[in-house]
Formats: structure tokens, C-alpha cells, sequence
């Protein structure tokens, strides 16, 4: 894929960026449904499976599932170089690209933490910061719920895509009520989707 | 409550930031869809940094401050250890071979991404990966039932939260301000009230 994107463009991604930084309450995957909207629908920066095998991706490498943040930057600074196929100034548009992102999900969030959590720690017993924690909490529980059900339906709407609703259904009662290790289910859905069974 | 930043707790602790650094690396390398229950395993259980309670207790901090989770609490204990240094030397054990990792994985996958298999494949792990997401919130509900909203409005809560986020496609900006600020008012008018009611 190929795409144009100005400097002007760049400072949007950033921005944008440090923008859910600080509204990624309940992780960056709760801002999930934002960076489609900006990164798929209005920009179209990337394509649809590209933003969804980005996270599928980080979900299923080990570590923070921030990294699929990384991915998404990664890709879109790809298609603004035309495709991997551009060689050395691919890579270079795509590593500029994932710092923008990584920069930008990271630095507000990071910096807040810092001082909030000393500021916190020493206030916990304060009204505010309970009613604060309090009151968040069936929103951020929402955000999950939200999440999830917008994956679910980014991997296809038509009644023939239902094989893959089940697994996600399955998934996540096996994920709530066992302790069935994350690997084995990742590793079957892996599996069941090159075998082409969903 | 103290929070040590001269003194160090009685229990074990990371001795140097190079530790740090390769303890947290070790455990995202571990950490496969989420590093959070590993975080717990291997700081709490295993090498004993944290107690259960200060586990929950930053837990809940990491949770309500934007930004990762992990991220969040793995900043928290670098900085009680080590102040500021101790925080980045923390994230970045998390961040760089996770990160590596993943853009070999990507740039693999990159020259068979017209593969119908390999499409298939993270087809198939993106709905197991959506399903998971879902399985947090709901081990979460059990807490919501504690809160002081109560838990007949906290699910109402959720409900209208998934409707405006997935169904109409709200901004989360408009969510999380106008929602959150509503359900944080209510809350503390609730705590108001039930203080006043326990003490005598």
C-alpha cells in the first residue's frame, strides 16, 4: 500500500498520539476504537487488516500489548514509503513513524505517572482520589467490554465471518473462568485460522 | 503511609539497575498476550519485591492513571527502588527486546502477507486476542460490586459505556470527560454520605 503524508500528517499522528496518551485509561488498548477512526477512517493510513494484524501480532508476541502501537506507527510510516519494498528509505520511514507513536503513547502517560503516583500514594485516604477511582472504574470495565466486541467486528460483519465470533466468545470464557495459559489459546486460534477452519 | 525512597523496605529488593533492567525484561519475555499476571508471578510470588497488597494497591493506581498498565506499574516500582532512573531503567528492560522481537516477527510475516494461511492464522488469533480483552473486563466485575455506586448502577454503567464507545462510535474524549466526571461527582457525593452515616 501506498499512501502521501505530509509533514503536517506526521504532526497529526504525534499529536494524536499524545492526545490518547492521556486518555488511556485502562490501558492503550482502550484507545483502540479512536486510532481506527483516525488511522483507518479518516486518513486512511492504513488499511483495515493492517491496523488489525498489527495488534493481533503484539498480542500474540510476548510482552507489554503496547507494542502493537509500535506496529501501527511501524505501518504507517511503511505505506508513506510506498511499501516495504522501497528498501533502506522504507525502513527509515517506518522506524521514524513507530518513534512518533511510541513517543507519543508513551511520554504524557509516563511523565503523569511519575508524579501522580508519588502525589496519590501520599493522598490515598483523600475523598477525591477515591471518588475519582471509584466512579472510573464501571467506565473503564465498558471500555474493555467495548474493545473487545470492535476486534470481534473488525475481523468481518457478513453472517459467514460467525466461526470467528464463536472463538472469540470461547476465548473469553475460557480466559475468564480457567487459568488455562494465554499461549495455548492464541496458539489454536493460530492453528484453526491457517488450517482455514474460521 | 511511608513511601521509601531513602530507606529501603525490609524485604528483598533489586540490588542495581542492571538487575531491574533484566528482571523486567525476563518477565515481558514471558508475558504472552499481557504482562500483568506474570508481573504478579514473578515480583510478588517469586522474587518477593512486592507484597499482595502493595501488588493490588499499585495495581489500582496503574489502572486509574492513563497509560499501560504494566507500563505504569513497572515505573512505579523502578521509582520507589531508584527514583526517576529507576522507573525509565524499568520500562525500558520492558520495551526493548519485546520490541525487537516483534518487528522480526512483523518483518517475517511481512513477505508472506499475502499468505491466505498466515492471514488465516492471525485471523484466528486476532478473534482469541478480542476474547481475552473481554475476559478482563468480566474479572473485573466481581470488584465492581464493591463500589460505592453500587453494583446495579456500576452494570448500567458498563452497559451505557459499550453502547456510546461500540454501537454509536462516541470520541472516547467525550466518554471519559463527560461520563467520568458525572460517575466521579456521583461517587464522591456517595462517599459524603456514607461517612457521615459511620461516624458517630
Amino acid at each position: 500500500m501506498s499512501i502521501t503524508v505530509s509533514v503536517t500528517d506526521w504532526l497529526t499522528l504525534l499529536t494524536h498520539f499524545l492526545t490518547l496518551s492521556l486518555l488511556s485509561i485502562g490501558g492503550a488498548i482502550t484507545t483502540v476504537p479512536d486510532m481506527h477512526r483516525v488511522l483507518v477512517d479518516e486518513h486512511h493510513w492504513l488499511l483495515d487488516n493492517q491496523f488489525n494484524s498489527s495488534i493481533a501480532l503484539a498480542q500474540a508476541a510476548p510482552g507489554p500489548n503496547v507494542l502493537f502501537v509500535a506496529l501501527l506507527g511501524w505501518n504507517v510510516g511503511l505505506n508513506a514509503a510506498g511499501g516495504a519494498h522501497a528498501g533502506a528509505l522504507a525502513w527509515a520511514s517506518a522506524a521514524f513513524g513507530m518513534l512518533l507513536t511510541m513517543v507519543g503513547i508513551l511520554l504524557p502517560s509516563t511523565t503523569l505517572t511519575f508524579i501522580a503516583s508519588r502525589w496519590g500514594h501520599q493522598n490515598r485516604e483523600l475523598r477525591a482520589v477515591r471518588a475519582f477511582k471509584q466512579g472510573m472504574a464501571p467506565i473503564v470495565v465498558g471500555l474493555l467490554m467495548a474493545t473487545s466486541w470492535i476486534l470481534t467486528i473488525n475481523l468481518g460483519t457478513t453472517p459467514a465471518h460467525w466461526p470467528l465470533w464463536l472463538l472469540a466468545l470461547v476465548s473469553a470464557l475460557v480466559v475468564w473462568r480457567t487459568r488455562l495459559h494465554l499461549l495455548w489459546l492464541l496458539g489454536i486460534g493460530g492453528l484453526l485460522g491457517w488450517l482455514g477452519a474460521v | 503511609m511511608n513511601r521509601p525512597e531513602v530507606s529501603l523496605p525490609p524485604y528483598p529488593h533489586p540490588k542495581s539497575l542492571r538487575e531491574l533492567f533484566w528482571a523486567f525484561t525476563w518477565l515481558a519475555l514471558q508475558g504472552f498476550g499481557g504482562v500483568l499476571a506474570v508481573v504478579q508471578r514473578e515480583l510478588v510470588d517469586k522474587k518477593h519485591w512486592l507484597t499482595r497488597e502493595q501488588f493490588i494497591e499499585d495495581w489500582a493506581v496503574a489502572q486509574v492513571l492513563p497509560g499501560p498498565n504494566v507500563v505504569n506499574i513497572c515505573l512505579m516500582i523502578g521509582d520507589r527502588y531508584f527514583g526517576v532512573r529507576g522507573g525509565l531503567t524499568a520500562l525500558a528492560g520492558m520495551l526493548t527486546f519485546p520490541l525487537l522481537l516483534v518487528l522480526v516477527l512483523s518483518w517475517l510475516t511481512l513477505g508472506a502477507a499475502d499468505s491466505v494461511q498466515l492471514q488465516g492464522a492471525l485471523r484466528g488469533m486476532g478473534a482469541m486476542a478480542a476474547g481475552m480483552i473481554a475476559a478482563t473486563g468480566f474479572k473485573l466485575f466481581p470488584a465492581l460490586k464493591l463500589n460505592v455506586l453500587g453494583a446495579l448502577v456500576c452494570f448500567a454503567l458498563v452497559a451505557i459505556t459499550f453502547v456510546l464507545i461500540a454501537l454509536l462510535r462516541v470520541p472516547l474524549i467525550w466518554v471519559l470527560l463527560g461520563l467520568g466526571s458525572v460517575t466521579s461527582v456521583w461517587a464522591n457525593r456517595l462517599l459524603v454520605q456514607t461517612r457521615g452515616a459511620r461516624t458517630p
